[in-house]
This record gives C-alpha cells, sequence and structure tokens, in this order.
C-alpha cells in the first residue's frame, strides 16, 4: 500500500498572537512552531495501515527550511519517506492544495489531520481529493479497510455516521482515530541524519487575497460577583434583565 | 448586484437554523439570492420563504438520496454555472466542510471557510474569519469571479421576511464517478445537542473535581435547554466524549450564552469559546485567566454554586 501523510507546521497552541507590521500576517519572531496536533493522529494512522496491508509511508508537507523539523518528527515516528515541497511565500490553500495533489499523485491512500490549526479551514483533504478525482471522508474517528473497500465511522452534529467508499481515496483524522506514538530518542537521533527530498513547487496564482488581520476586541462586561446565595441570585437577575440570554 | 447560491440543508420538515441564517446573510449583502436542496421538497423551501427566500432550487438524483458528498458537491457547481453566480454560501458544518472546497475546485474559485461577516459596501464583498482559532482575525476577498463561503453557525442571526416563492427542479448530470462515497448509517445523538449549534453551552473542567459530579453540569444545561461542553482536561481525563471538547483542538463555539464551571481558562480553551455573545465564569481561583473573558464571574466552588445556580433559574424560568 502506497501510503501519503499530509502534514503542517502551525504555531504552538499556547503562542500569543500580534499582528506583523505588513498588517496583514502573524508576526512570526519569537513563535515556537510545532507539528500540527491533528496530523500526529494522521502519522499514526499511515503507520498502523502499513503494519496491516505492509507498504511505505511518506510524509510530504508544503512550506520553509524551518518545516524540516516537523518531517524529522514524522520520520523519528517511523515513516519511510518525507518530501519538503520548498515555499517560502505566504501562499494560499490553492496552492498549497495543486502542490501536495502534484506530489501525491498515485497513492493508495492519502491521510492529513481534520485541519491545521493555524487557518482552521477544514479545506486541504477535500481540495487534494477533487483535484485528484478521488473520493474523500473527512474526520474519521474510526477507519477499516477490507480489500478496496473502506469504512469510516465520524461524529457529526445529529450523531455518529458510517461512511463507505474505496481506495484510493483521502481520509482526514479527527481525534481519537488512534493514540499517536512518542518517538523514542533513539529514533528522533536517527531521524537527524535521514534524508529529506526537497521539491520545487509548481507555480500557480493565488485565488484569495488577505487584506488585513487584527486582534479580536474584548468588550467584556466583567462583572465578579461572589458565591453567596444572593450572589447566585444576582447572577440569575443580571443574565435576565441586563444580558437578556435568559 | 451579486448573486448569490445559497446551499440549504433541510431539518425536519423544515430547513437547519444555519441554512436559514445564511439566507439572512446572503440577503443581508443586497444581492440575488438563488437557494438550492438536494435533500428536500417544497415544504422544505416555504420555510425558506419565511425568511426571505424568493427562488429555490430542488435538486434530484439518486445519488443524492443516498447523501453523496461527491454527487452534492457537482450539484451545486453545476447550479452555480447555470445561474451564473458570484458567491456560492452555505453554513460551515459538517458537511459544508466536507464539500464546500470541492465546489470552490469545480469552480476554479476563491474558498473563504468560517465567515463571521460579510461587507457588502464594495463590489466584491470582503468577508472576516477568525484565524489561530479566533486569536486573531482577517479580511479576505477573492480574486476570482466566483468565490465560495462557508458561515461559521449561530453568528448571523435569521431575520424573518416574508417572501413569495418560486421553485424549480434542477437536475444535476451526476456521473456514477460520484457513487464512490456514501453514508451508509447513521447512530443519532437522541435528544441531545451539539455543542456547535446551541443557543446555551455549559461547560465543565478540572474544578468539576470527578466524572460523578458531572451531572451537576448536565442539569444546568438541561434548565437553559442547552448543550454540554467540556475543557479538554476533563476529556483527555476520559471523563467525557471528544464531541463535547470545546477549544483550540476541540469545537469552536459562538453561543448566546457560555457558562464555564471550574474551567481556568487556558488559551487553547478562550480561543475556541471566546466570540460566545455572553460569557459567565464560576471558578474558585479569582485570579483565573477565564474572568478575564467573562461577563459575569462567580468566585467559589463550582461543587456547590452549581446546584443552587440550577434551582434558582428553575424557578426563575417557570414563573
Amino acid at each position: 500500500m502506497n501510503i501519503f501523510v499530509c502534514i503542517s507546521q502551525v504555531p504552538d497552541t499556547t503562542t500569543k498572537i500580534t499582528v506583523a507590521p505588513d498588517g496583514k500576517t502573524m508576526a512570526g519572531t519569537g513563535v515556537k512552531f510545532i507539528l500540527n496536533p491533528y496530523d500526529e493522529f494522521a502519522i499514526e494512522e499511515g503507520l498502523q495501515l502499513r503494519t496491516k496491508h505492509g507498504g511505505t509511508v511518506t510524509a510530504v508537507t508544503v512550506g520553509g527550511d524551518s518545516s524540516k523539523e516537523i518531517l524529522r518528527t514524522a520520520l523519528a515516528m517511523g515513516v519511510d519517506k518525507a518530501i519538503l515541497i520548498k515555499d517560502n511565500e505566504k501562499s494560499d490553500s490553492f496552492f498549497v492544495a495543486q502542490n501536495l495533489a502534484e506530489t501525491v499523485k498515485g497513492s493508495d491512500i492519502l491521510i492529513f489531520g481534520r485541519q491545521s490549526i493555524d487557518f482552521d479551514s477544514y479545506s486541504m483533504s477535500s481540495m487534494v481529493a477533487e483535484i485528484l478525482d478521488l473520493p474523500s471522508v473527512s474526520m474519521a474517528s474510526k477507519l477499516t479497510i477490507n480489500g478496496t473497500n473502506v469504512v469510516v465511522e465520524r461524529d457529526v452534529e445529529s450523531g455518529k455516521e458510517t461512511v463507505a467508499t474505496s481506495l484510493p481515496c483521502v481520509i482526514s483524522a479527527q481525534k481519537g482515530l488512534n493514540d499517536p506514538r512518542y518517538p523514542k530518542l533513539p529514533d528522533i537521533m536517527k531521524a537527524k541524519s535521514k534524508p529529506i527530498e526537497e521539491r520545487a513547487p509548481i507555480a500557480c496564482s493565488s485565488r484569495v487575497e488577505t487584506l488585513s488581520m487584527e486582534l479580536p476586541k474584548t468588550n467584556r462586561t466583567g462583572k465578579i460577583l461572589g458565591d453567596s446565595d444572593a450572589d447566585i441570585r444576582e447572577l440569575v437577575r443580571l443574565l435576565h434583565e441586563e444580558a437578556k440570554v435568559i | 448586484m451579486n448573486r448569490i447560491l445559497v446551499y440549504l440543508e433541510t431539518h425536519g420538515s423544515g430547513l437547519k437554523r444555519s441554512s436559514l441564517e445564511a439566507i439572512t446573510a446572503a440577503t443581508a449583502t443586497g444581492a440575488s439570492v438563488i437557494g438550492l436542496m438536494t435533500d428536500g421538497n417544497e415544504t422544505a423551501a416555504l420555510s425558506g420563504s419565511e425568511y426571505g427566500l424568493s427562488t429555490c432550487l430542488i435538486a434530484k438524483h439518486p445519488l443524492l438520496s443516498e447523501k453523496s458528498s461527491m454527487a452534492i458537491a457537482t450539484t451545486i457547481a453545476q447550479a452555480a454555472k447555470q445561474e451564473n453566480v458570484d458567491y456560492v454560501v452555505m453554513a460551515a458544518n459538517s458537511t459544508g466542510k466536507e464539500i464546500a472546497p470541492r465546489i470552490a475546485v469545480k469552480l476554479q474559485a476563491g474558498y473563504i471557510p468560517d465567515v463571521i461577516s460579510l461587507d457588502a459596501s464594495s463590489d466584491k464583498i470582503i468577508a472576516k474569519r477568525p484565524v489561530y482559532a479566533g486569536k486573531a482575525v482577517v479580511s479576505l476577498q477573492a480574486t476570482t469571479a466566483q468565490c465560495v463561503m462557508t458561515l461559521r453557525p449561530n453568528v448571523f442571526t435569521a431575520k424573518k421576511q416574508a417572501a413569495s416563492l418560486n421553485v424549480s427542479e434542477f437536475i444535476p448530470l451526476i456521473g456514477s464517478n460520484d457513487g464512490r462515497v456514501k453514508i451508509t448509517g447513521l447512530v443519532k445523538n437522541e435528544g441531545k445537542l451539539d455543542v456547535s449549534e446551541a443557543d446555551v453551552v455549559v461547560s465543565g473542567g478540572r474544578g468539576i473535581k470527578a466524572p460523578e459530579n458531572y451531572h451537576l453540569v448536565e442539569e444546568l444545561a438541561n434548565v437553559l435547554g442547552g448543550a454540554v461542553g467540556s475543557s479538554r482536561a476533563v476529556v483527555d481525563a476520559g471523563w467525557r466524549p471528544h464531541t463535547e471538547q470545546v477549544g483550540q483542538t476541540g469545537k469552536t463555539v459562538s453561543p448566546n450564552l457560555y457558562i464555564a464551571c471550574g474551567i481556568s481558562g487556558a488559551v487553547q480553551h478562550l480561543a475556541g469559546m471566546s466570540s460566545s455573545k455572553v460569557i459567565v465564569a464560576i471558578n474558585k481561583d479569582k485570579e483565573a485567566p477565564i474572568f478575564k473573558i467573562a461577563d459575569y464571574g462567580m468566585v467559589g466552588d463550582a461543587l456547590e454554586i452549581l446546584p443552587k445556580l440550577t434551582d434558582v433559574l428553575r424557578s426563575t424560568l417557570h414563573k
């Protein structure tokens, strides 16, 4: 089985976001970047599929030199190959999707994290699937493959859905799909010297323009009460008469 | 004048509230709005006309009855071409998130997900959306002729506005290739409201101390007709399912009222709920970060406050 896992580098979840001087992007100085948390489930699923069905797992990302770090994490977890599509621009989702599609063509299964926690678009798995004319199922919390039959369970607003599809296909991983392994120290050391294949990106024009980035305004009342019975009645009165939400 | 195609999803005999919100949001831009349903009928379309929908296409195809996401995407893209629209708009729910990127690829259109405001003061609509889990907001504009957008549920308010309705049938051309994915089963959450769709969310955190105390959170949510949410800590501890998790690696919610019980307010949690309209925080530690973004705070033990608060609310709401 030819398994591809598409991963991305994102700011650590504790990052305090500030706007760069261009007024359109996040200021990157002092920000710690990590492997997108959902991509850990994608990598783990790829490795477990390899154990069950044989084959190879390739991790691929689009980014600058610093993105090699997350490819090294994937290698330490056990992927066979790592590919970096070099891009130093802050490109839009189409650019990334086109470039990923070009690289992963011909794979049996393509696994993404359900969303990258920077732009939270939930778009990449469906976009790449559409470009490659493949079926896709997002937010998988259980994946079963039998021959070329694929059955996915996923949580939607109204309940738990079962979706049937077939290989080749694209899956995006929800938390709970598996328990991602922690890379062991010797594997982390070995991953440092493993090769990372670098590719030049194919050009494509962007379809969405960022006009500005701002920090959300907080405009909260901020009334602090104690815990007495009178305070509880006061809270209910405030919610009813002032905030008018009950 | 812009033309907007709004994808409408049914709920019971009517439309989902998120679809009604999309009708209102699209209409408010001054555009000419065309609805499209892939699983509906005239009755459902009529419920849209109470919110200003005057034109609705009802698509019919066997693969649409099987809820193939690929067939739905194909149908919407074909309708967008036929109707020559500038924008395609739908809810940013699990269906929208899955199919909207496909439609954008099919139409070679820009894609703007999870929109929280639309500014139509210039010819091209400018959309705002949260990024970094709401720690920042970006203003975006498509550079393409057409643009696909998903709207965050609960942000736009559906407004009643009667319209007379024109319904027509739409027959899409769908190849058997689009049958490669289909929904084969659904186990419904009986009577349980999803946090991302609820008007009121009551969430518990470490301050609830033990899973057997969680009924206090559930009872408060019940009295308010709301949904139960959870912090990452209690989900990771295995007390609660991941479907309830609110925060950067869970769900993003923007209810009218969010009550955080025994949640200190880690930045990842705040990211998932800070766009709620009114926030109430109940926490022992008066220095907890959750109080910085709360409209109303109660400093005290959630385990003691919750049952009393539930009682007072029950008698107030039943008056």
